[in-house]
């Protein structure tokens, strides 16, 4: 079936199977392999990518389902010679290792860092109201759906912490 | 031009020392860093291949028999399917790591449940699954053997492991203290985040395979022996994995049955594991059962030591989980016995995960050690430190260095060590008990041969060097460590020096596996460039001694002259390095040494345990980029802390299946279960391991971890887990009111 996708501003015709995820119509249609697949089940985080600017498992929604939204991948987010600050800081800072999953660990830390600043609380958080502030607890339970088998979270905390102008951890 | 060393005496020359660029050690990005924070990277499955057909693997339902017949004529009927592929070059099990030829073949014969038995080809990936999950299948089902501890009266002495030294059982009569417990460890997987992916694609008779491996050199050979054909028509490229942990040392299914219907169909063929088949087809970690012996007199010191465990595998499999490989040398005790027993199951392949041995060796022996601190009432570093050996126990050989004490001291001294609690559950804060431990890392240092090419030349930007070889990076450091190696040796800034790895074509190396990458290929790219400034002497006329290279420049005497100028415009200086292991292996006990020291919150209601923080101390000889290596530490140190909590492969006992083959059921440590760990590397030069002075760290940070956890927990709560992970259940009737 036919499908119009917008994805970091550029609309695409998908002409695909109705049972293909969005994460395949980007990595098996569409060229776009900076989008990991780590599971396939929602269980991992590595197809992270951004709709409509909230963050999402894109191995979990069909790509059907997304006519006309509006799409950020990790190309959208930044390229070798023009990489994002959270890129930078994760280049840094050394916030990956095999990189498997680490375009999923950016694309939602993106996402999650206006999630910080519009307020949302979190399972950790200390009150439902107040603003959130970005401890390391923080960091890690609002990250804690993307896995990273090398395990560079204390760094990915890092360069988190960096970006977000979050000094170091009380 | 080519250099070769074989390692047959310590290389005091340390020569990196008398360099002047300054690259080696430091913490330098990763070159191909930018590549991968922007998705630029590509792994095996990310090639552009027109026409690729997408193949699904399908599993056997059944443990163990005959499978008769696949009944794909209904399959074949699908939409889109071009295929279904079986027989008797199908792998049965993934080949061992180094293996260096096929694995066991043929789909005929099922030994476990989860075993490929078929392909299905389509034109699309989701036909492709539709097929797959639709397979019709005969077979005959035979009982299977599922249960480790009780085929143990069938197990099978592994020889080269045993050691029967002196009388343990009358050294634990007379010894003033002891300890006689078993230790039990489940199955891991490595559960890298890439999924194995393989594509096929024939040019007439040569096969060109992408895909995600560790070891190139061996994998072409397996791949090229599965099928039947020369390994001279194979070739492999694997520049980017994700991640490996010892799943991807050896052929696994999916590379050859993409080959096989690739040839057949003329077409390229994609096939990648779900993640519910890593599970399933792809290495496990044997589970074990360790029996400890711990003999003591009154000051402490070991009398004697035993180490005996139990693990399995496949029939026709000679791999056996090497738990006992540090126990060798680690301490003393005149008294000795240790060995592995190997029983037969069906269960899913046992082989390499990382840090095989240590990793689940180290934490029994590590737990028993502080058992028996306790029972002396002394110090558990103080304990360890009485028992360092002055040369091997049971072989006749010094230690090459070892900084077994400087790692225990330094972070005893970091973390506190001597303001803790000594006595179990009297700490709280609230409603958590916290509690203190620290558990002695080591693993086994090896040196493999390896070759790597490095090529001198000039462009518009002055002069630059190329490193080549077939080695790796899974996330070790690889790109980065190899270019501050030649860019050191040759004089040249990190951005003058590219690297280029995974391509079969190129010399060849060890690959990734056993931490032995970066001292072997290294130790390759070294000797390429000492023989290149062996070169450089002979144009300037000067002794090496008096030769220095930085920023693109000879410095020879008082005369300054551009390498570029040296080299010539369109010429260019290139050797490749050989290193080969030799005597100094035999000669010496060769290990990283290191320590741990955790802090745990227990919840005195529930059981849970969060690791509050941790500390790394370890020595591996030369650090060749600080940034890199203490990533491999931290992500040692979180499968010690996944260990020792969550990590637990489960099979059902009745038929064998794993019951727990995916992410959200095996629980691997998350962002928020790992701390903000606390490494620091020591200044070491060990000149026995290699002419880099440098050893192995990419598992060190594993090997022993998992104790210093259930030790704080034990200090916490006073309850000993010696059945891994502490899972609440183990916790909740220990637990003081
Ligand atoms: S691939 Fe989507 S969550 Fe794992
Ligand atoms: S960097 Fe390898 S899984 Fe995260």
């Amino acid at each position: 079936m036919q499908t119009q996708l917008s994805i970091n501003g550029e609309s695409h015709e998908l002409e695909a199977d109705s049972r293909t995820t969005l994460l395949d119509a980007l990595r098996n249609h569409l060229g776009l392999t900076g989008s990991k697949k780590g599971c396939d089940h929602g269980q991992c985080g590595a197809c992270t990518v951004l709709i409509n600017g909230r963050r999402i498992n894109s191995c979990l929604t069909l790509a059907c389902m997304h006519d006309g939204d509006d799409i950020t991948t990790i190309e959208g987010i930044g390229s070798p010679g023009a990489l994002s600050p959270l890129q930078d800081a994760f280049v840094r800072h050394d916030g990956y290792q095999c990189g498997y999953c680490t375009p999923g660990q950016i694309c939602s830390a993106t996402a999650m860092l206006q999630e910080v600043q519009a307020g949302w609380p979190s399972h950790v958080s200390t009150s439902l109201e107040d603003d959130v502030s970005l401890s390391n607890e923080e960091i890690g339970e609002r990250m804690a759906g993307n896995l990273c088998r090398c395990a560079a979270y204390p760094n990915i905390v890092a360069a988190i912490r960096e970006v977000a102008g979050a000094g170091e951890d009380a | 031009m080519t250099r070769t060393m074989t390692m047959d005496r310590p290389d005091e020359r340390r020569r990196l020392d008398d360099m002047s660029q300054g690259l080696v050690g430091r913490p330098l990005d990763r070159p191909d860093g930018p590549l991968k924070v922007s998705g630029t990277a590509t792994y095996a499955h990310e090639w552009n291949v027109p026409n690729a057909a997408y193949g699904v693997l399908v599993r056997a339902p059944f443990s163990n028999g005959r499978l008769r017949r696949i009944d794909s004529a209904a399959t074949e009927a699908l939409d889109g399917v071009v295929g279904v592929f079986t027989g008797e070059k199908f792998l049965r099990n993934p080949a061992q790591g180094g293996a260096d030829e096929a694995p066991v073949q043929g789909t005929e014969t099922v030994q476990y449940l989860g075993q490929p038995v078929a392909l299905v080809v389509a034109d699309t990936f989701e036909q492709a699954r539709h097929g797959a999950q639709n397979l019709a299948m005969e077979w005959t089902a035979e009982n299977g053997v599922f249960d480790p501890e009780a085929q143990a009266a069938d197990a099978e002495e592994q020889e080269d492991e045993t050691v029967d030294q002196g009388d343990l059982d009358g050294a634990m009569r007379a010894a003033a203290f002891t300890v006689d417990e078993v230790y039990r460890t489940p199955c891991h997987n490595s559960a890298a985040m890439e999924p194995h992916c393989s594509i096929a694609e024939w040019d007439g008779e040569d096969l060109l395979l992408r895909g995600s491996y560790q070891m190139l050199n061996y994998n072409v050979n397996e791949l090229a022996d599965s099928l039947g054909i020369d390994a001279a028509r194979v070739r492999m490229l694997s520049p980017y994995v994700g991640g490996g942990f010892g799943s991807k040392l050896g052929i696994a299914p999916e590379a050859v049955a993409a080959a096989l219907a690739a040839k057949q169909l003329q077409r390229p063929v994609v096939v990648a594991l779900s993640r519910q088949q890593v599970f399933d087809m792809t290495m496990r970690r044997s589970e074990t059962r360790q029996h400890i012996r711990l003999a003591c007199d009154a000051d402490g010191i070991l009398t004697g030591l035993g180490h005996e465990g139990l693990v399995s595998n496949l029939p026709e499999e000679e791999f056996a989980e090497p738990i006992t490989q540090s126990t060798h040398f680690l301490y003393g005790g005149a008294n000795r016995k240790l060995g592995i027993d190997l029983v037969r199951l069906n269960r899913t392949c046992a082989g390499s995960v990382r840090a095989p041995g240590e990793a689940v060796g180290m934490p029994a022996l590590e737990n028993a050690m502080d058992e028996l601190a306790e029972k002396l009432g002394m110090d558990p570093v103080e304990l360890r430190k009485r028992n360092l050996p002055d040369k091997h126990p049971e072989e006749d050989i010094p230690f090459s260095s070892r900084k077994y004490t400087e790692a225990m001291d330094e972070g005893a001294r970091r973390f506190g060590w001597s303001e803790r609690n000594m006595k179990p559950g009297q700490l709280r804060e609230g409603d958590w008990l916290i509690g203190h431990g620290m558990a002695g890392a080591s693993r086994v240092n090896i040196l493999s041969k390896a070759e790597a090419r490095v090529t001198m030349g000039s462009d518009d930007d002055g002069v630059f060097a190329t490193v080549e070889t077939d080695m790796t990076d899974i996330g070790t450091g690889t790109y980065a460590i190899l270019s501050q190696i030649a860019g050191e040796m040759l004089g040249l800034p990190m951005e003058r020096v590219r690297t280029q790895l995974g391509d079969s074509e190129f010399p060849k190396g060890p690959g990734s596996g056993g931490s032995w990458g970066a001292s072997s290929s290294g130790s390759a790219v070294y000797l390429a460039c000492e023989e290149m400034r062996a070169e450089i002497c002979q144009r300037l006329s000067c002794e090496e001694a008096d030769l220095t290279l930085k920023d693109g420049d000879a410095i020879a005497g008082n005369r300054k002259t551009s390498l570029a100028e040296l080299i010539g415009g369109g010429g260019q200086i290139s050797a490749v390095g050989r290193i080969e292991p030799g005597k100094t292996m035999k000669e010496s006990a060769q290990s990283s040494y290191g320590a741990y020291f955790c802090e745990v919150a227990v919840d005195r209601v529930t059981g849970e345990t969060r690791v509050r923080r941790m500390t790394g101390v370890f020595g591996a000889g030369r650090i060749l980029n600080e940034k890199t290596a203490t990533s491999q530490c931290y992500g040692g140190m979180s499968w010690g802390i996944g260990m020792a909590l969550t990590e637990e492969l489960v099979h059902d006992l009745r038929d064998g299946h794993i019951v727990n083959r995916d992410l959200a059921e095996y629980h691997i440590p998350v962002n928020l279960d790992v701390p903000q760990l606390d490494v620091v590397l020591l200044d070491e030069r060990d000149d026995w391991a290699c002419p880099l002075q440098s050893k192995g760290i990419g598992e060190l940070g594993l090997c022993g971890a998992a104790a210093s956890v259930i030790n704080a927990i034990y200090n916490a709560t006073g309850v000993r887990v010696r059945d891994y992970p502490a899972t609440l259940d183990k916790l909740l009737d220990g637990l003081p009111d």
